[in-house]
């Protein structure tokens, strides 16, 4: 039993900075890589979980089955977990996904909306998964109100409940507070997990306070390959808890190595904290939302951090990709206003 | 001439807010509202609206000495799917509310002639109500292989039934968007979105639609439909005119109309922004008062 367990989700998160297109062969290297650095969880899925191939998130290049079958085929002792939405994915997609070789559901909502959850929880346990749940936005909601959602989960059969950072938003205290209240509120019913984010550039201090406030599983993507700025990078994970000595049990050589030799050359553009991502950091938005503004922002001549900055004052939520285009056509209505006067 | 007679049976927000609009309209009068919890808020509130009010369940109604002739049920899919043979079995004509699907789903604007005669309609989901119509508009128009769409609704307007049963609400709606949509292939996805003040329901339709399909035409169906759905859900309307996206390869060669509403409700019960319920309820009402008054003559079926 290692200190800290480290869950690489290049395969999942990343998937939204390479707009979903991963391929079989690129899929099986990476995991591969992961594996025999000794990551034990490896996520593998559309970037908005099991069914998100859609136009409102982008469709997939190879569907969700075939890449978990094939990451599953590739890995000798990782396990694959795979991301569920609700009100995206079904219980039915899980299935599928159980028999081309998932062993881990991780199923994700609002950090309000725990209870939504529930039914995917009872059907993962049944079907013999690990479960991990994801409390997306977690800056939306105080510290006490997270804990009780962590509770809903817990209660539905969840294993370890994620603070998720969706936004990067958090700072260190924050993350300290409300991993606390988890811990505290779960005890030994779940172990607490942490999902974070660069827009600040905070994902791996975020991910130490975590620890030390009691978190136990802990994510990352090698060379931050993710939604909007990015995420905690696996690599440095490793490599700032080994300096802290803590075991993770992951081999920091061959996780440099799966980080700079097997992933970066497959990635044509890897994420910056640029603009509109550290403008989503401050604002509290949704990262997924990055690439979908950038492109309406083509689409429709806005500036992508005004889009993106509305969409935060509105309180958007994860899954909501389609207000950014409805948001675009008004910025655009303005500005032309605007122009014209 | 009397008036049919109807039952509501779940006396939550839905069959709350159906129950003023059915009083309001006064097509049907509105005999018996039936719950399971003597406790509950909505039959205290069917009693002071002068509605003969129970918690005994489905036997007290089949119990009644007088029978309703319509029984709108808006509790969930498990109690719909146990109640309906026995309402077939007495003669009493079923709208079911709730994802169970036991008779052919109906979306007034679409193909409620289609099933003038059924003992059971089934009116889908709040978000099949607000997207299925421009599904429809669109296919009527050209061949859509694909459609999506996406439901946004305050988390205050989910009740426990949408919350514990989120799955049959995307699978219905898939479903739906498919046999009375036209389209070859449908995606549903909702969102919950706690944001105070609440946010009014958003719905988004995207088609998938050729290179050079008539995008004028699409246009005007578009409009022609929203004005057909406004008949009975005043709050319905178009947020931009249609979006046109020109073919990608991430698309298969498609290209896109993506269509933005917002529905706002008429606050019979729930306040405005719980636009879910009030289209969903605007759309039974609707529903029945056709079949009930024969004014649902049967029409050709969707084409496509």
């Amino acid at each position: 039993m290692t200190a800290v367990r480290l869950t690489d989700t290049t395969l999942r998160d990343g998937s939204h900075a390479v707009r979903h297109q991963f391929t079989i062969p690129q899929v099986r290297a990476v995991a591969g890589a992961l594996d025999r650095a000794g990551i034990e969880v490896i996520e593998v899925t559309h970037g908005d979980g099991l069914a998100g191939s859609s136009f409102n998130y982008g469709f997939s290049r190879v569907p969700d089955v075939e890449l978990v079958a094939a990451a599953a085929d590739e890995v000798t002792r990782a396990k694959i977990a795979v991301l569920l939405l609700p009100g995206v994915g079904t219980v039915a997609d899980l299935r599928e996904a159980v028999a081309a070789g998932a062993r881990v559901a991780r199923i994700a909502t609002h950090c309000t909306e725990a209870d939504v959850s529930i039914q995917h929880f009872g059907a993962a346990r049944e079907l013999g998964l690990e479960t991990v749940g994801f409390l997306m936005l977690s800056h939306r909601n105080s510290p006490e109100g997270l804990a009780g959602q962590a509770r809903i989960m817990a209660d539905a059969g969840c294993q370890c409940v994620y603070v998720v950072d969706s936004a990067g938003a958090l700072l260190p205290d924050d993350v300290t507070d409300r991993v606390t209240a988890l811990v505290q509120e779960l005890g030994d019913d779940a172990q607490v997990g942490f999902h974070g984010h660069q827009n600040l550039s905070l994902g791996v201090a975020n991910s130490i306070a975590a620890y030390r406030a009691g978190a136990r599983q802990i994510d990352g993507t090698l060379r931050a390959l993710g939604a909007g700025a990015g995420n905690s990078p696996t690599e440095i994970l490793v490599t700032a808890f080994d300096a802290l000595g803590v075991e993770s049990g992951v081999d920091s050589e061959l996780v440099l190595a799966a980080a700079e030799e097997v992933l970066a050359p497959i990635v044509p553009r890897m994420p910056v904290a640029d603009r509109a991502a550290i403008v989503q950091g401050r604002y509290g938005v949704y990262n997924s939302f990055l690439l979908h503004a950038e492109h309406a922002a083509e689409r429709y001549g806005v500036p992508a951090y005004q889009i993106l900055k509305r969409v935060g004052e509105r309180g958007y939520v994860g899954g909501q990709e389609d207000m950014i285009i409805d948001v675009a056509i008004g910025l655009r209505g303005e500005l032309g206003v605007k122009e014209n006067a | 001439m009397s008036r049919p007679t109807a039952a509501i049976v779940g006396p939550g927000n839905i069959g709350t807010d159906l129950l003023v609009k059915l009083q309001r309209r006064g097509v049907f009068d509105v005999r018996y509202m039936v719950g399971v919890d003597p406790a509950s808020a909505g039959l205290a509130r069917a009693r002071a609206l002068g509605v003969e009010a129970s918690a005994d369940g489905v036997d007290w109604l089949l119990a009644r000495p007088e029978l309703p002739d319509f029984v709108f049920e808006a509790t969930a899919a498990k109690p719909h799917s146990a109640n309906a043979p026995r309402y077939a079995e007495a003669g009493i004509r079923a709208i079911d509310l709730t994802p169970a699907a036991v008779g052919p789903f109906v979306c007034p604007a679409v193909n409620l002639g289609a099933h003038a005669d059924a003992p059971n309609i089934n009116m889908i989901t709040c978000g099949g109500q607000a997207t299925i119509p421009i599904v429809h508009a669109v296919s009527r128009v050209t061949e859509v292989p694909y459609a999506e769409i996406v439901a946004s609704i305050s988390s205050r307007s989910a009740g426990p039934g949408t919350r514990a049963n989120i799955d049959e609400f995307t699978e219905t709606t898939s479903h739906a968007i498919e046999s009375v949509g036209g389209a070859a292939k449908g995606k549903a996805i909702i969102v919950l979105n706690p944001v105070e003040p609440p946010l009014v329901m958003r719905d988004t339709v995207f088609c998938a639609i050729s290179p050079d399909a008539d995008r004028d035409a699409i246009t005007e169906s578009i409009h022609g439909m929203v004005a057909e759905v406004q008949a009975y859900v005043p709050g319905y309307r178009l947020k931009s005119d249609p979006q046109f996206d020109d073919a990608r390869e991430l698309w298969h060669g498609q290209a896109r109309v993506a269509v933005f509403l917002e529905v706002e409700g008429n606050g019979d019960h729930l306040p405005p922004w719980a636009g879910n319920l009030d289209i969903m309820t605007a759309a039974a009402a609707r529903a029945g008062e056709l079949l009930a008054t024969g004014a649902a003559q049967p029409k050709e079926a969707v084409s496509r």
